[in-house]
C-alpha cells in the first residue's frame, strides 16, 4: 500500500530551486553524520531542520555553507554543483550557534566584515551606510560602538544576524540561533526573524530541535533522525499526516497503540489492537500487511463521554489549561494515554474527576495507521 | 577577616621577597656604583660620578646588546610564530603532544653543554667544512655577530613558542569558519582574526625574550668568543676578573635604565596597539 499524495523532496511548488542536495552522506571516520539526503530548498523559502541532539543537523548545514565537503552526493546552489566550492566563495551565510563574533572588534566592525571582504572592494561610505542598515533592521543602530562583550545575549544574537543578512546572501542558515535565550527572549527573536524573512525574502534554514520553534516559524519542516531525512513537509502536513510514529511524536503529541494490519476498506485499513478490538484509520507512508503497526490518535481528536461507546477508561489526573481540559486516562489493554477535551464538552457533559469510569472513541478518519517504529 | 587583610596577607610572601631579593641588592648595587675602587678590588664608599663618566668605553657592549637582543627577540618571533600555529593549528591531537615535548626538549640539557655543540657546528670543523666540501670557502661563522643570533634564536625559541602556541590554542576555530563563511579567504583571515587575536602571546613572548637576552651572558662569551659581547660579559669581566665593583655597578645601574626605558616603550607601543581592543592588553 502506498498512499499519501503528500510531496516530500521537492520545494514548494512555484519556487525557483535555489539549493538542493543529491543523495548526499557524509562520514567522520566510522560515523555517518548524514545519509543519503536529498533535498531541496525554493526561492524565498523558510525551512527547518527538526530532529533530536546528534541526528545530522549541523552537519547537513555545514554542507550547505562548504564546512564539509560531502563523502557522496551532489551539492547545488543555483543549478550548480558545488561540492569543491570553497565556504567563503559561497553566496550563503551563516548564523552560529554561540554567534562567533569577532571579539577584537565593535559591533559595527564586525558587521562590516563580510562587506569589507568583497573584491573589487566597496566604498567606505557604501560599507557604512549597508552597516547602518543592517543595524536598523536589527534594531541596534545605538550599539554601534559597542564591544561585543558588553552586549547580552540576545544583543549579541542580533549583531550575529545582521552580521549575515548584511552581505544579502542567497542563502541564510541558522544553526539553533535561539538556543542560548531564555523562553521570552525566544519567543520575540523568533518574531523578529520570522518578519525579517518576509521582509528580506532571503531564503531561511534553520536548525533546532524545538518543534514549537519549527512549527511556528517554517514553511516547510525536514524531520532527521540518525543522520536521515524521514519527512519534509509543511508543519501542517507533517503535523496531520505524519509518515511514522516518529514524526508523529516528534511534531505535536499524539497517543499510539500498537496492532497489526487485518484488512483494507477503501482508503481505511482495519487494524487489530493489543485487545482484540479492531479499529479503522488513515494509512500514511509506504505500509504492508505483515508490518508492526501502530494507531496513532491525538490527545484533541479523541472524545470522552458516560456513553458506553469505545474504549473503556478510567480517568487518573486531571488538568485545566482553559481553552482545553486534559485528562490522563488509563484503559485496562491499551494502557495510559492522554485526552483533550475542549470547554465546551466540559459544560455539556460535565467534568469529569479522577476515578470516573468512562468511555474514548474517536472517528476512524481521525486514527492514523503508522509504521510502528 | 576582611578582604583587604586576606589580600594583604596572600601578597604577604611575594612582598617580601620582591623587597629583600630584588630591592635591596638593587639598592646596593646603586650605592656602590657611586663609590670608589679600592686597591685591592671591591668599592671604597664614596659620591662620585667618575664611574658613570667611564661608561663610553663600555659603548660597544651597550651597542652590541641593543642591537642583538631586538634582533634575536624579531627573529625568534618570525620562526616561532609559524612553528606555534603549525602546533596550534595544523597538528593532529595525536601529533601535538610529541611535539611540543619536543619543543621543550633542549631544556632538558644545561644551555652551556648545547652552545658548545653550537661551538662545534659553527666552527671550522663543522657547517664552515661542509660549505668548503661543496665549494664555498672562507665562510667563518664562530665569534660573529652570525653565530651569536643563531645561538640566541635556539635558546629563546620555546619561550616565544610558548606563549603564542597557548594563544592560538586557545583562539576559537569557530570564528576562522566565521571568517571564511563572510568571504574572507585563508590570507586575510589569518590577517585580520588569527594575528590580532594572537597578538596577546606574541607581545608575552617578546618581552619574555627581550627582557632575558638584556642580561644574557653566556651565549655571547661562547659563540661570541669575547669578539661579539653583551653588557652580560663586561659586568661578568668587571666584577669578577678585574674586580671594579663600582664600575661594574655603574653599568649594571645603567643597563637596568636602559631596560626599563625600553619595556616602557615597548608596553606603551602593545597598548597602543591594544587600545581598540582591551582584550589583548598585555599584564
Ligand atoms: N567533525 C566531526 N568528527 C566526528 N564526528 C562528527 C563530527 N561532526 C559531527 N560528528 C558526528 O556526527 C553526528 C551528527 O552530528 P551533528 O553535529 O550534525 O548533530 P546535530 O543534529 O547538529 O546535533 P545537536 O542538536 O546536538 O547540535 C554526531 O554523531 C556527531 O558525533
Ligand atoms: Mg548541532
Amino acid at each position: 500500500m502506498n498512499v499519501g499524495g503528500y510531496r516530500t523532496g521537492e520545494a514548494a511548488v512555484g519556487k525557483t530551486v535555489i539549493a538542493e542536495l543529491r543523495n548526499v552522506s557524509k562520514r567522520f571516520g566510522d560515523v555517518v553524520a548524514a545519509r543519503d539526503l536529498n533535498l531541496s530548498i525554493g526561492e524565498g523559502e523558510f525551512l527547518s531542520f527538526l530532529g533530536p541532539s546528534g541526528c545530522g543537523k549541523t552537519t547537513a548545514l555545514r554542507i550547505l555553507a562548504g564546512f564539509e565537503a560531502p563523502s557522496e552526493g551532489e551539492v547545488l546552489l543555483d543549478g550548480e554543483v558545488v561540492n569543491s566550492l570553497e565556504a567563503h566563495r559561497r553566496p550563503v551565510n551563516m548564523v552560529f550557534q554561540h554567534y562567533a563574533l569577532f571579539p577584537h572588534m565593535t559591533v559595527a566592525q564586525n558587521i562590516g566584515y563580510g562587506l569589507r571582504q568583497q573584491r573589487p572592494r566597496l566604498a567606505k561610505a557604501t560599507i557604512a551606510e549597508k552597516v547602518g542598515k543592517a543595524l536598523d533592521v536589527v534594531r541596534l543602530s545605538d550599539f554601534e560602538d559597542r564591544r561585543i562583550w558588553e552586549m547580552s545575549g540576545g544583543q549579541q544574537q542580533r549583531v550575529a544576524l545582521a552580521r549575515a543578512i548584511v552581505n544579502e546572501p542567497k542563502l541564510l542558515l541558522l544553526d539553533e540561533p535561539m538556543a542560548a535565550l531564555d523562553r521570552k527572549l525566544r519567543k520575540e527573536m523568533q518574531i523578529e526573524l520570522q518578519n525579517l524573512q518576509r521582509k528580506l525574502g532571503i531564503t531561511f534554514v534553520l536548525v533546532t530541535h524545538d518543534q514549537e520553534e519549527a512549527l511556528s516559524m517554517s514553511d516547510r519542516i525536514c524531520i532527521m533522525r540518525a543522520g536521515r531525512i524521514v519527512q519534509i513537509g509543511a508543519p501542517q502536513d507533517l503535523y496531520d499526516r505524519p509518515n511514522s510514529r516518529y514524526v508523529a511524536g516528534f511534531v505535536g503529541s499524539s497517543n499510539f497503540f500498537d496492532g497489526e494490519i487485518i484488512g483494507q476498506n477503501g482508503a481505511l485499513v482495519s487494524v487489530r489492537l493489543a485487545d482484540g478490538r479492531v479499529v479503522e484509520g488513515t494509512p500514511t507512508g509506504t505500509l504492508s500487511r505483515d508490518q508492526n503497526v501502530c494507531i496513532s490518535v491525538r490527545p484533541e481528536q479523541m472524545k470522552l463521554t458516560r456513553k458506553a461507546d469505545g474504549v473503556a477508561v478510567e480517568v487518573r489526573n486531571r488538568i485545566f489549561l482553559g481553552e482545553h481540559t486534559e485528562y490522563l486516562v488509563a484503559s485496562e489493554t491499551l494502557g495510559e494515554f492522554l485526552v483533550l477535551s475542549p470547554r465546551q464538552s466540559e459544560l455539556n457533559d460535565g467534568p469529569f474527576e479522577a476515578g470516573d469510569k468512562l468511555f474514548v472513541n474517536w472517528e476512524a478518519n481521525s486514527a492514523l495507521v503508522l509504521d510502528r517504529n | 577577616m576582611t578582604g583587604r587583610m586576606r589580600t594583604t596577607l596572600l601578597l604577604a610572601p611575594a612582598g617580601t621577597w620582591f623587597l629583600v631579593m630584588l630591592l635591596l641588592p638593587l639598592t646596593v648595587v646603586l650605592i656602590f656604583s657611586f663609590g670608589e675602587r679600592a686597591p685591592a678590588g671591591g668599592v671604597v664608599p664614596a659620591f662620585t660620578f667618575e664611574q658613570y663618566a667611564n661608561l663610553p668605553a663600555r659603548w660597544t657592549a651597550f651597542k652590541n646588546t641593543l642591537t642583538l637582543a631586538p634582533v634575536g627577540t624579531l627573529a625568534s618571533l618570525l620562526i616561532a610564530y609559524p612553528l606555534a600555529y603549525f602546533l596550534a593549528v595544523k597538528a593532529s591531537p595525536k601529533w601535538k603532544t610529541i611535539l611540543l615535548v619536543l619543543v621543550i626538549v633542549p631544556f632538558w640539557t644545561s644551555i652551556l653543554i648545547r652552545s658548545y655543540a653550537w661551538i662545534f657546528l659553527l666552527g671550522g670543523r663543522g657547517i664552515p667544512a661542509l660549505l668548503e666540501w661543496v665549494g664555498i670557502e672562507g665562510v667563518r661563522l664562530i665569534n660573529t655577530p652570525f653565530a651569536v643570533l643563531v645561538g640566541i634564536i635556539y635558546g629563546y625559541l620555546p619561550l616565544m613558542v610558548f606563549p603564542i602556541y597557548v594563544s592560538l590554542d586557545r583562539l576559537d576555530k569557530r570564528l576562522l569558519e566565521a571568517s571564511s563563511d563572510l568571504g574572507a579567504t585563508r590570507w586575510n583571515t589569518f590577517r585580520q582574526i588569527t594575528l590580532p587575536l594572537s597578538i596577546p602571546g606574541i607581545a608575552t613572548g617578546c618581552m619574555l625574550v627581550f627582557i632575558l637576552l638584556m642580561g644574557e651572558f653566556l651565549i655571547p662569551a661562547l659563540l661570541g668568543g669575547g669578539k661579539v659581547f653583551f653588557v652580560g660579559n663586561a659586568l661578568v669581566d668587571l666584577f669578577l676578573q678585574s674586580r671594579n665593583w663600582a664600575y661594574g655597578s655603574a653599568v649594571a645601574v645603567t643597563l637596568v635604565i636602559v631596560m626599563l626605558i625600553t619595556v616602557t616603550v615597548y608596553m606603551r607601543l602593545i597598548n597602543r596597539l591594544g587600545a581598540t581592543r582591551e582584550d589583548v592588553s598585555i599584564m
